[in-house]
């Protein structure tokens, strides 16, 4: 029989203002408590002097009874009628913050607790901005000690409105802001008496709303090698699948390096049959078709969709050291199963989360969330948090200690590395279209728009690579999709070296258009110059029309043979009823859109004027 | 992956490689207990059916016969490295802890024998959160320093997976892949796979053995469970935790904390 998952969530706020409680009545009231605990919990309290304390159900640690604060994060199970929970209890005060993300991190779901009496505190808008920047996206606010506060619904609302605003502030929408005692169980299973005026949920309905996180079965293929094992006389590569989906056949490429293989088989022990596929969230030990040198810290990806890969790179930081962060200090980034040395290269920003006001440059403080640039020994592959978080993540360690975690943001190209450059990833701007429609043309505006920003771009032309690479290709279909096939993975080798490729080819068939997409990857960028084929012919730049008409070109696009337009490119530029300025500008903004290192869009307020 | 026990096993696996990868001289505590078994049976997922490091059993020659002849047997039929030297004497042990801790605290001394004697730079012991209140606040990768007491004051940050593994010489790294599970998890899981476990687990003359200790301090609680459904069926209705048959859990409030910081697992 399958067993569900219990759904990990986690209880966060600031301290005193009720968590522990919380979680004890929680228990209580679903009957998820053991045997002759309240007993115990009695004669704990009474010992110390104190009425009934929920807390120690879960502050085990003598000093945590003994000074009434949470150190450490705890985990408790408990079942409600619809599923298995485990709460994680996190620490509310200042000191443990880093106890509280150990915590928080596994959580699916949150419980902000607030006190009505004292709202908003700084440590409940620290938890919550590190809630955002940790990806717990389903949240439940409980406003606790309603009754310090009469019951009272106006009070409430104030308190209850305040929090709502900072949440929609850093981009959190909680499913319900709940009015609570913890102390006496209102509103937690049981609806409130004293509370008529609330008609939301309940916290225990509220919480039986929440699903589990899915994992990325979809997302690229990231498979972080933790190990290779000698098996007789075969070696397998072991790792956890953090993202997407393999199966025997597969092409697998690794970073660093860059090499290929297919899989060849999917290890197991003591499995009736033999696996054939996994997908993320699984643990695989693979062998290969051929022997390449892999070890701990390279990356295996499917070969169409790569990670970025460079050696600088932006990032978020949550620091949590005593010494507070400067610029040049060296640290080891560890990140999947590789880790190595960076160099904080800059500090752009630390936030304020208080006021989510940007402070400036400078030093990070213990606690403080900041941007930061970090320049590493080696390119590294990662993926930007938004899109990939498993493989958007790391931790900086200070010799044996763990100081501070990151999320990526982008990558800085390290070629581009010349201070007040643009900082922007490589890519490819693919330019389709009929001869004559303006390809050439749009993509040398496209290059020198951007060299002129600080870009390092290039193009590739249809005709300057004949006269080349592809010198041995002739205009037969074959030749012609071998042609666009060789740009195509040149394209994609500038563009993982860090340049923005601009390429000018008819490139008439959708088939190879959608193999150029897979040999680059997610950086592909596609844009349709169209123009009717009458303009066309009528500018004919090369004469070439008029020498096809004359059947003096065999197998010409437009006349002899078909172009196949793209069904949704990324961009359609309309050459006979746009300005060349215009159509520039439209391209330039999607290589902005697709390539440019932007900080992370969160919502900063503007600071007052 | 939805299903429970997969997701368990495959943090399991994912917690034992990064171990063996990273801490240089590994061994496993094998108390010879449903946990430890069903430790010893995911390193052989793991590992692709071999434990490529030692078993430890800390002996304080008071195990049940049942459980020396379960050790001896499966010690072979598992391919063990097994390690089983005799924990120090009682006399050893410090004289201030309740009575039933001391003899608990006999296995701390055996342990620190262990890593002292054979130079161990990281223990994978089967310890999970749900047994006792203080586990519940442990890490998986847990630091011991020389002394092999637990600092939980100032624990290491650990999430998302990316654990620290390495330490300074002369401390030792506990490592706990069995931090998520329950007590049910691990019946499931042992009737999923049929893990071997010690008979004593199994009702004789309406008892069993619950949780498995030393002799004088494991009581057998009231039970007619005798086979796996049964435990599982058991376990699902029953409030009573799994450990009140430990007596040494119960000698004062803190007897535990103190046992743990001192290094017990």
């Amino acid at each position: 029989m399958s067993d569900r998952r219990p759904l990990p969530i986690v209880i966060v706020g600031h301290v005193d203002h009720g968590k522990s409680t919380l979680v004890g009545r929680l228990l209580h009231d679903t009957n998820s408590l053991d045997e002759g605990k309240v007993k115990e919990l009695r004669a704990i309290s009474a010992r110390r002097g104190l009425d009934f304390e929920w807390s120690f159900l879960l502050d085990s640690l003598q000093v945590e009874r003994d000074q009434g604060i949470t150190v450490d994060a705890s985990r408790i199970w408990f079942r409600t009628a619809k599923r298995r929970y485990v709460i994680i209890d996190a620490p509310g005060h200042k000191e443990f913050l880093k106890n509280m993300m150990s915590g928080a991190a596994s959580a699916h779901a949150a419980v902000l607790v607030v006190d009505v009496a004292s709202g908003l505190s700084e440590q409940t808008r620290r938890h919550a901005y590190l809630l955002r920047l940790l990806g717990v996206q389903q949240l439940v606010v409980a406003v606790n000690k309603m009754d310090l506060a009469d019951h009272d619904q106006a009070q409430f609302d104030v308190t209850a409105r305040a929090v709502a605003r900072y949440l929609t502030d850093i981009g959190i929408a909680p499913a319900a802001v709940i009015p609570i005692v913890a102390m006496a169980g209102d509103n937690i299973a049981a609806r409130s008496k004293e509370m008529p005026w609330y008609r939301g949920p309940t916290l225990v309905e509220a919480l039986d709303g929440f699903d589990h996180a899915i994992d990325p079965v979809d997302a690229p293929l990231r498979l972080p090698i933790q190990d290779v094992y000698r098996h007789g006389d075969r070696r397998v590569l072991v790792g956890r699948i953090e993202s997407g989906r393999l199966r025997v056949g597969d092409a697998l490429r690794f970073l660093p390096g860059g090499m290929t293989a297919r899989i060849a088989s999917v290890e197991s022990w003591n499995r009736a049959t033999p696996s054939i596929a996994a997908v993320a969230g699984e643990p695989v030990a693979l062998t290969l078709d051929h022997e390449l040198f892999i070890e701990r810290g390279h990356l295996a990806h499917d070969p169409g969709r790569p990670p970025l890969f460079a050696a600088r790179l932006r990032a978020r930081v949550v620091w949590f050291d005593s010494e507070s962060l400067a610029v040049g200090r060296a640290l080891r980034l560890r990140t999947g199963t590789t880790d190595q040395m960076v160099r904080v290269e800059s500090i752009d920003q630390v936030i304020d989360v208080q006021e989510l006001l940007p402070t400036g440059a400078g030093r990070v403080e213990r606690n403080g969330v900041a941007d930061i640039v970090l320049a590493a020994e080696r390119p590294l592959p990662f993926d930007p948090h938004g899109a990939y978080p498993r493989t958007g993540r790391g931790v900086l360690v200070d010799g044996f200690r763990v100081v501070g975690g990151v999320v990526f943001e982008c990558a800085l190209d390290g070629l581009t590395a010349a201070p007040g450059s643009v900082a922007h990833r490589g890519g490819v701007v693919w330019l389709t279209g009929l001869s004559g429609s303006g390809k050439s043309t749009l993509a040398n505006g496209l290059v020198a728009r951007l060299k002129a920003g600080g870009w390092l771009a290039t193009v590739l032309d249809g005709d300057e690579m004949r006269l080349r690479l592809n010198s041995d290709l002739g205009f037969s279909p074959k030749d012609r999709s071998e042609n666009i096939r060789r740009v195509a993975e040149v394209a994609r080798l500038m563009a993982d070296a860090g340049i923005v490729v601009i390429t000018a080819l008819i490139s008439p068939a959708v088939a190879d258009r959608d193999r150029a997409r897979r040999i680059v990857g997610e950086a592909f960028q596609e844009v349709y110059v169209k123009a009717d084929l009458a303009v066309c012919e009528a500018r004919d730049p090369k004469g070439l029309y008029a020498r096809a008409r004359a059947g003096r070109i065999a197998e010409f696009t437009g006349v002899s043979a078909t172009y196949e337009p793209p069904d949704r490119p990324d961009l359609l530029i309309e050459s006979a009823r746009e300005s060349i300025e215009a159509s520039t500008e439209a391209l330039y903004q999607l290589a902005c859109r697709a390539f440019a290192a932007l900080p992370e869009e969160h919502r900063l307020r503007r600071p007052a004027e | 992956v939805s299903d429970n026990l997969d997701w368990l096993e495959a943090q399991s696996i994912y917690v034992l490689r990064e171990a063996y990868a990273r801490v240089k001289r590994l061994g496993l505590l094998w108390s010879i207990g449903k946990d430890s078994s069903v430790l010893i049976w995911l390193c052989k997922k793991a590992f692709l059916g071999r434990v490529p490091f030692p078993a430890i059993h800390l002996d304080t020659g008071l195990e049940f016969p049942e459980t020396y002849a379960f050790r001896d047997q499966y010690a072979r039929e598992w391919q063990l490295d097994l390690i089983a030297d005799a924990c120090p004497p009682i006399e050893a042990v410090d004289p201030s802890l309740p009575p039933a801790s001391r003899l608990a605290a006999r296995k701390t001394l055996g342990l620190q024998q262990a890593v002292d004697r054979y130079n161990f730079g990281g223990l994978v012991a089967g310890i999970r959160r749900d047994e006792q209140a203080t586990r519940a606040k442990e890490r998986v990768f847990s630091p011991r320093a020389g002394d092999g007491q637990w600092n939980f004051r100032d624990q290491p940050p650990e999430f998302w997976g990316l654990f620290q593994a390495e330490y300074p010489a002369g401390t030792h790294v506990r490592i706990h892949p069995l931090l998520n599970w329950t007590e049910v998890d691990i019946w499931r899981y042992i009737a999923r796979e049929s893990i071997p476990v010690v008979p004593l687990y199994f009702s004789q003359d309406g008892k069993r053995y619950r949780s498995l200790g030393e002799i004088g301090i494991t009581d057998p609680i009231a039970s007619d469970a005798a086979d796996l459904d049964s435990i599982i069926a058991e376990l699902e209705a029953t409030r009573t935790p799994e450990r009140a048959g430990r007596v040494m859990d119960h000698d004062s409030e803190d007897a535990f904390e103190r046992l743990r910081v001192g290094g017990y697992l």
